[in-house]
């Protein structure tokens, strides 16, 4: 099918956004609402009547090949669906000698840590024989505390994506390594006769001490050579900011369960590579506990994001205005500022969130986002000293990132000097440069200038096609480095398998510059660490660092820092804009590109739009109503001399005149996954000030695109899905949400044994989509692709569902995991005419996959839509790297027959058969399932029924549990805490700002 | 001679002027002799139809169920619709063979062997979905309680489960049913027959018929033991099917008046399509005399007032959708009537409510043409119902967050434009080779079969 539509072919009816408000007023009380079209009572019959005449089956077409082989790629499998044809013949050998530690069937936990741009998590990974399975959370690093994210989980994935570099490349050639060695070393041997003046280093954050010791010693070997830095997503202007106040880069760190009273500056601290921490922290003070009291967000923002999805109080702002807002909230601090007058409108909310702020008496938060100008980070860094916050909830540390002059000016100066002509070799460590700099810079020009362009990456994309070499780079766990987390924790990265595709590291690029012999980098690492740790107590100390995963005393110390206030006075006064603003940020899965050819990634609906495979220029209703635009019409984008084409997708909260669009797409050499999907946002981009700009032009080119879009189908009106209670009505009782009496013909099943049951706590959950993405690791759920998600074939077992509530304009959303409910009255069990889906003892809702036909009678007859149809054979049972990824316990499901979650049953059974050897019960807590491990907001609790003092059974207890469509009487065994919010009674109503 | 039987009220159910003789010869000779070439041109293009099932089947098999529409929520579709529309068109063969026979309703005589042969094609094309629509459809036989090693057994609470059961049942009566009644006529095939190969076929078929007053008197028992056997799947059969909606929990389904209703339906759908095919036929080989006007009057009138049964069941849908007071009931009625599928739902309002109510007129009665066009909307009519009961409901159920859209691709509508293929194909063959009309009960018609008191 094609992916750009004849718009006479299909126009759906246009929104008529009065119609939109009309009705909103209309309602009274509380009324949730879904989807733009279903307000406007639009109909979407146009492309429903369309859609009935054949446009036959698209995966004929020459696109739906390839997207087939995409999904063929990246998707899972196993080669045992063999019921009709012959195995092929293997010969099995057994270990001559068995390798330490492995018993087949029992899997192994490493610790590690992923790298994260500009940081690093720490992690165990599961390995089965052998081979890397799943990453979970590392209890015991400070980053992750258990917890990790998206891109933690999808990481594995990558390691044994097919589409990832296998070889060394030189122009159009395969070579052997060693013939790379010769001649980079040749290279180099002319570069140190003048010093090291034509070689040059690019690199992205670097965060490994090895590395750094390693540039360090080439940098005292090859004095005139340089080392740049540039990562797309960088720190720049917070680090510029702090340069300003305290003279020196130092990296803002904030305590979250500290604070009482966060204001977020549009600063997305839930989201991102380096938020489980700050995810962990911020949702303890969510929840009602006996030792703190529930903490009060505030968000202004100009583009909706997660931690304004949960705020108490979120003002959506133009990004034009965001510096004036802050001289605004300053002054209103206390600050010597003057407050813009053009924030007389919001003067009543500013000056609540600043009594709210000195209320908090130290106990507060100010955070301005990475993509905010250094003004609003000036004021932020001087109202937290105002506030008393900084030495409690906001310290200040040496930052990881060592470039000084920010990344962007090191980039620049490397084009210059390209330019130039004054380098000669150009090593590229990582990144992306010719996909990631922003378009203004004409880097694609300015490299080709350089004689040797080598580029070590995980894929041979961009960058890698205009280098003279492409060496292939070993996927972190197949890797040895160290890696340091934003708080200065270091972790020893060890292997969990050797490289698949012969990569190679950071380290063992940089050695063949410093030493006549190739080492490997387990040696370079092991090395650089007994220098640091020399004494006769290494071996144990090296071991114990790589059981443990963190080198401990390794966090950066406190700084103790007085913000300057002449940074303060030098402030300009903030301007205003009257034309539409561009904003650009990292997309919340693909990030800046580097995870476009994941496909877990890709198909994972965005927390905000539920949209998969593609990015969108985000606009607001009310832009969209002026603009005359709709979701998914196809507009230019022009700016300046750059433009883009891209399709508009109209989001509720959004700020007026305003359009966002993601980085991470438009991928031409990501791979058979990431090429084609979306648009190209660096083409926008202007090296002045990457993330924000004004005078963007719309045009509209009267085509559409269609959208893959999971959830966006419908409205809700009035249905008691998602209960939410103010602190108040929490404390002192409420009405209106009466229970009911759960009724059944049958007899009670005994209570003996087990009875599982999940908790889901929705005050804390944040929606971040980790619980999926984690889900699909552990349960070999495979990826359908962009055509199949469009036509609502996706196949997550635990989805997050996302409502809207309230005020077009700037709307409460809510985020609602929904698993499978495992109803003890199941609907779906009673109608299977073949016994395929029945009640176990424990209560679980078992799905006999060999049994099922496939009537997807059970799917129709399921109240919460959580069952999954293999509509065609989803899974790639051909390519042979993917075969080592799947979970060995997890049964790989083949076309035809339904599937749906299992509370993963097969983490249940391994606790049991552990507990039976020791002749014991399973004890509470000890069965952790996927979605609860990797949840950063410990949302999720899950436990048997039986054992009364079990923490689901106490939740239970807890007069904010409910369950999900009581009112059938299906008895689910998932519950539902309802979501808490404490908003400022001065500003009154339901949370909105 | 005297006069034709007559109903002076209704009209002749045969024409004037026909003896035994005629009758026979009449009948027979559609078999006997050369067919008119529209057969052949209907053959064929039927004949070309029913190889695009073919192919649709053979793709399917080959590449697995998502080359249909459906998807989560809508996880049943034209599938199962076209299922329970076949099988509410065959309902109206048992009903005119088995329950009009008891109630010695005699204009019957000239349209139940028409109207059983159509029952089974109809049949055989609705078995052919819920194998079809099952994602392994090649262990559709788990379904059937077959014994077996592992000790597994069908689910028995499954309303699939009964519909299996049901369906195979009604299928076998029907076909023992329309065999039986079709053996006197075969013999005076084999009788007539010129060609070697008619004599042999046709004489295997009527299993040594030779009229003995013993065949006779066993032949009638036999018959209405099995029109005693296939009354109670009249009403079974469609009530079943609609359990499969009834026993779900979503709203549009849950409801207790499905199974006099999804009767009713059955029995108006499937007289309007013994309608759509008789109008045609009777003026292709001239049979007026036998497919009077009487017949179309009473078809007519039966299909009214199954119409007006069925349009109750619509109303009462709505009105407990508000007496309920159930949010879900309700929005499900508002969503048939202004949500996205909102032109399907009138539509089925205009055929199966709106176009009937001609039938209270006479005139339209008399007219077949007019008939022809009521029942034509009739027959998309109670397709739409099942789009509006299956498909509607399932896309807007609970949650808003998983709703959806559901419409049919290519190979959905091959493989419904396939099985009428299929089923018109069947329908040619059985008038090139067995009588359409029943000669023997025909017989019994003129009034030479009148029994004379002054002979006597």
């Amino acid at each position: 099918m094609s992916h750009t539509q004849d718009p006479t072919a299909e126009s759906p009816t246009r929104l008529d956004w009065n119609t939109v408000r009309e009705r909103l007023q209309q309602h009274t009380g509380r009324t949730y609402w879904r989807s733009l079209d279903e307000l406007a009572d639009s109909e979407n019959f146009q492309s429903f009547l369309h859609a009935e005449f054949p446009q036959e089956a698209s995966i004929l077409s020459a696109v739906g090949r390839r997207q087939f082989l995409q999904l063929m790629g990246a998707s899972m499998a196993l080669a045992g669906l063999s019921a009709c044809t012959r195995q092929p013949e293997e010969k099995i050998v057994p270990y001559v000698k068995a390798p330490e530690q492995i018993v087949p069937g029992e899997p192994l936990y490493f610790a590690s840590a992923m790298p994260t741009p500009g940081g690093a998590l720490g992690v165990l990974v599961e390995s089965h024989m052998g081979r890397p399975t799943k990453v979970e959370g590392n209890p015991d690093h400070p980053t992750s505390l258990g917890a990790t994210d998206v891109f933690t989980q999808a990481s594995i994935l990558d390691l044994y994506d097919p589409d990832r570099s296998q070889v060394v490349r030189s122009v159009d050639e395969i070579r052997p390594w060693a013939s790379f060695v010769e001649s980079f070393r040749g290279a180099v041997e002319a570069q140190r006769a003048n010093q090291g003046r034509g070689l040059r280093i690019l690199t992205e954050t670097v965060t490994s001490p090895t590395l750094a010791e390693q540039l360090r010693q080439i940098l005292t070997l090859f004095p005139e050579a340089k080392w740049h830095q540039y990562e797309p997503c960088n720190q720049d202007a917070a680090l510029g900011a702090s340069v300003q106040c305290f003279g020196e880069a130092v990296h803002t760190a904030y305590h979250f369960d500290k604070a009482d009273v966060v204001v977020s500056l549009g600063g997305d601290f839930l989201a991102g590579p380096n938020a489980v921490r700050a995810t962990k922290d911020f949702t303890r003070r969510r929840r009602p506990s006996e030792q703190d009291k529930l903490n009060r967000l505030y968000v202004v923002e100009p583009t909706p994001t997660l931690t304004g999805a949960i705020a108490d109080h979120r003002l959506p702002l133009r990004q034009s205005d965001m510096e004036a807002f802050a001289h605004a909230l300053g002054a209103a601090a206390g600050l010597p500022l003057t407050s813009p007058s053009i924030m007389a409108p919001h003067q009543p909310w500013i000056a609540a969130v600043a009594a709210d702020l000195r209320k908090s008496g130290g106990r507060s938060i100010v955070i301005a986002g990475p993509e905010q100008p250094a003004a609003v980070h000036v004021v932020a860094h001087h109202l937290n000293h105002a506030l008393g916050n900084v030495g409690t909830t906001v310290t200040y540390t040496e930052s990881l990132d060592t470039s000084q002059t920010g990344h962007l000016n090191s980039l620049r100066n490397l084009v210059v000097e390209m330019d130039a002509g004054n380098v000669a070799v150009l090593v590229i460590l990582g990144g992306n440069p010719v996909y990631t700099t922003p378009a203004d810079l004409k880097f694609v020009d300015s490299l080709k200038k350089v004689a040797l362009r080598v580029h070590l990456s995980g894929y041979d994309d961009e960058t890698s096609r205009l280098c003279n070499w492409h060496i292939p780079a070993a996927h972190y766990l197949e890797s040895w480095s160290d890696v340091r987390s934003q708080d200065g924790t270091i972790s020893i990265i060890q292997p969990l398998i050797a490289p698949l595709y012969s990569g190679k590291t950071a380290h063992e690029v940089l050695a063949l510059l410093t030493d006549p012999a190739e080492r490997p980098s387990h040696d370079i690492v092991k090395d650089h660490w007994k220098v640091r740790h020399p004494g006769p107590d290494f071996d144990h100390f090296w071991r114990r660092i790589l059981h443990d995963g963190s080198v401990p005393d390794t966090a950066f110390p406190t700084k103790s820092l007085t913000p300057n206030a002449d940074a303060l006075r030098a402030l300009a006064a903030p301007g205003a804009s009257s034309s539409l603003d561009l904003l650009i940020r990292a997309d919340s899965h693909v990030f800046d590109g580097r995870y476009a050819n994941n496909g877990w990634l890709q198909e994972l609906p965005k927390p905000m739009t539920k949209l998969t495979w593609d990015n969108t220029a985000l606009i607001a209703p009310a832009t969209a109503e002026r603009l005359g635009l709709q979701s998914q019409d196809v507009v230019e984008l022009k700016l300046q001399d750059r433009s883009v084409r891209a399709p508009v997708w109209v989001l509720p909260g959004q700020a007026p005149d305003t359009v966002t669009v993601h980085l991470g797409y438009g991928r031409t050499r990501a791979g058979r996954v990431g090429n084609g999907a979306g648009f190209n946002a660096y083409l926008l981009q202007a090296s002045g000030f990457p993330w924000n700009a004004t005078g963007l032009e719309v045009h509209k080119t009267g085509e559409q695109q269609l959208l893959a879009c999971t959830q966006d189908h419908s409205s809700m009106e009035g249905r008691d899905i998602i209960r939410t209670l103010t602190l108040d009505e929490y404390e002192h009782g409420h009405e209106g949400q009466e229970k009911h009496e759960e009724m059944s013909l049958y007899p009670a099943y005994p209570s003996e044994g087990y009875a599982w049951a999940m908790s889901i706590d929705l005050s804390a959950c944040v929606g971040c989509n980790a619980c999926t993405i984690a889900c699909q690791a552990e349960n070999n759920i495979p990826i359908v692709g962009r055509e199949q998600v469009g036509k609502g074939r996706e196949m997550h077992w635990i989805r997050v569902d996302r409502y809207f509530e309230g005020d077009v304009d700037n709307p409460s959303t809510h985020h609602q995991p929904v698993p499978c409910m495992q109803c003890e009255n199941a609907p779906c069990e009673v109608v299977c005419p073949v016994n395929a889906t029945v009640h176990s003892s424990e209560g679980l809702n078992d799905m006999v996959y060999n049994r099922c036909v496939g009537t997807k009678y059970c799917s129709n007859n399921c109240p919460y839509k959580v069952r999954r149809f293999n509509f065609f054979k989803w899974n790639d049972t051909e390519t042979e790297s993917l075969k080592l990824q799947r979970n060995p316990d997890v049964t790989v499901r083949s076309y035809g027959v339904m599937e749906k979650c299992t509370y993963c049953v097969q983490r249940i059974n391994y606790r049991r058969i552990q507990a039976k050897k020791e002749d014991r019960k399973i004890r509470d807590g000890e069965i952790v399932t996927a979605c609860q491990q990797v949840c950063p907001a410990d949302a999720i609790v899950f436990g048997s029924l039986h054992d009364p003092k079990s923490r689901v059974s106490e939740l239970r207890e807890d007069k904010r549990n409910y369950a999900l469509l009581e009112e059938l009487n299906t008895r689910p065994r998932t519950t539902y805490l309802a979501a808490l919010r404490n908003p400022n009674p001065e500003l009154g109503g339901k949370g909105k700002a | 001679m005297s006069a034709p039987v007559q109903n002076p009220q209704h009209g002749p159910i045969i024409g004037p002027g026909h003896t035994f003789r005629s009758v026979t010869d009449k009948i027979s000779a559609v078999v006997l002799s050369r067919q008119p070439v529209a057969w052949f041109i209907g053959f064929g293009i039927s004949f070309l139809l029913a190889n695009l099932l073919l192919v649709s089947i053979a793709n399917l098999l080959f590449r697995g169920i998502g080359i249909w529409g459906v998807n989560i929520p809508v996880g049943w579709g034209f599938d199962i619709i076209n299922f329970v529309w076949w099988i509410g068109i065959g309902h109206a063969g048992t009903l005119i063979s088995a329950i009009l026979l008891l109630f010695r309703q005699e204009w019957r005589t000239s349209i139940n062997r028409f109207a059983e042969a159509m029952t089974l094609f109809a049949v055989a094309c609705a078995g052919l979905y819920p194998v079809l629509h099952l994602g392994r459809p090649w262990l559709a036989y788990w379904l059937f309680p077959i014994p077996n090693t592992m000790g597994i057994w069908p689910n028995f609470r499954s309303p699939l489960m009964w519909d299996v059961f049901a369906v195979s049942t009604y299928a076998t009566v029907s076909m023992l049913f329309w065999f039986v009644g079709l053996i006197p006529d075969l013999a005076t095939l084999r009788d007539r027959s010129q060609s070697r190969v008619g004599k042999v076929i046709y004489g295997t078929l009527a299993m040594g018929w030779r009229g003995a007053a013993k065949h006779w008197h066993r032949y009638e028992t036999a018959y209405l033991l099995l029109a005693g056997l296939s009354t109670p799947l009249v009403v079974s059969v469609h009530t079943i099917v609609s359990f499969d909606f009834a026993v779900g929990v979503i709203p549009g389904w849950h409801a207790t008046i499905f199974p006099p209703y999804f009767v009713a339906g059955a029995v108006f759908a499937g007289f309007a399509m013994v309608l759509t095919l008789s109008i045609p036929l009777r003026k292709l080989y001239g049979l007026e005399d036998f497919i009077t006007q009487r017949h179309l009057n009473n078809m007519a009138r039966v299909m009214l007032a199954t119409g007006m049964v069925v349009a109750y069941g619509y109303l009462m849908e709505i009105f407990m959708a508000w007496y309920s007071g159930n949010t879900f009931e309700s929005f499900m009625v508002l969503n048939r009537f202004f949500g996205p599928y909102w032109p399907l739902y009138w539509l089925l309002i205009v055929c199966n409510i709106g176009a009937p109510q001609f039938l209270w007129f006479k005139r339209v009665r008399a007219n077949p043409l007019a008939l022809f066009v009521v029942a034509m909307f009739v027959n998309v009519g109670m397709w739409l119902e099942r789009f509006v009961i299956i498909v509607v409901s399932l896309s807007r159920d609970f949650l808003p967050s998983s709703w959806g859209i559901y419409h049919g691709t290519f190979w959905d509508w091959s493989t419904f434009i396939g099985t009428m293929g299929l089923f018109m194909s069947l329908l040619f063959l059985f008038i090139r080779f067995l009588p359409m009309i029943s000669i023997f009960e025909m017989r019994t018609l003129v009034p030479e079969a009148e029994v004379k008191e002054d002979l006597v």
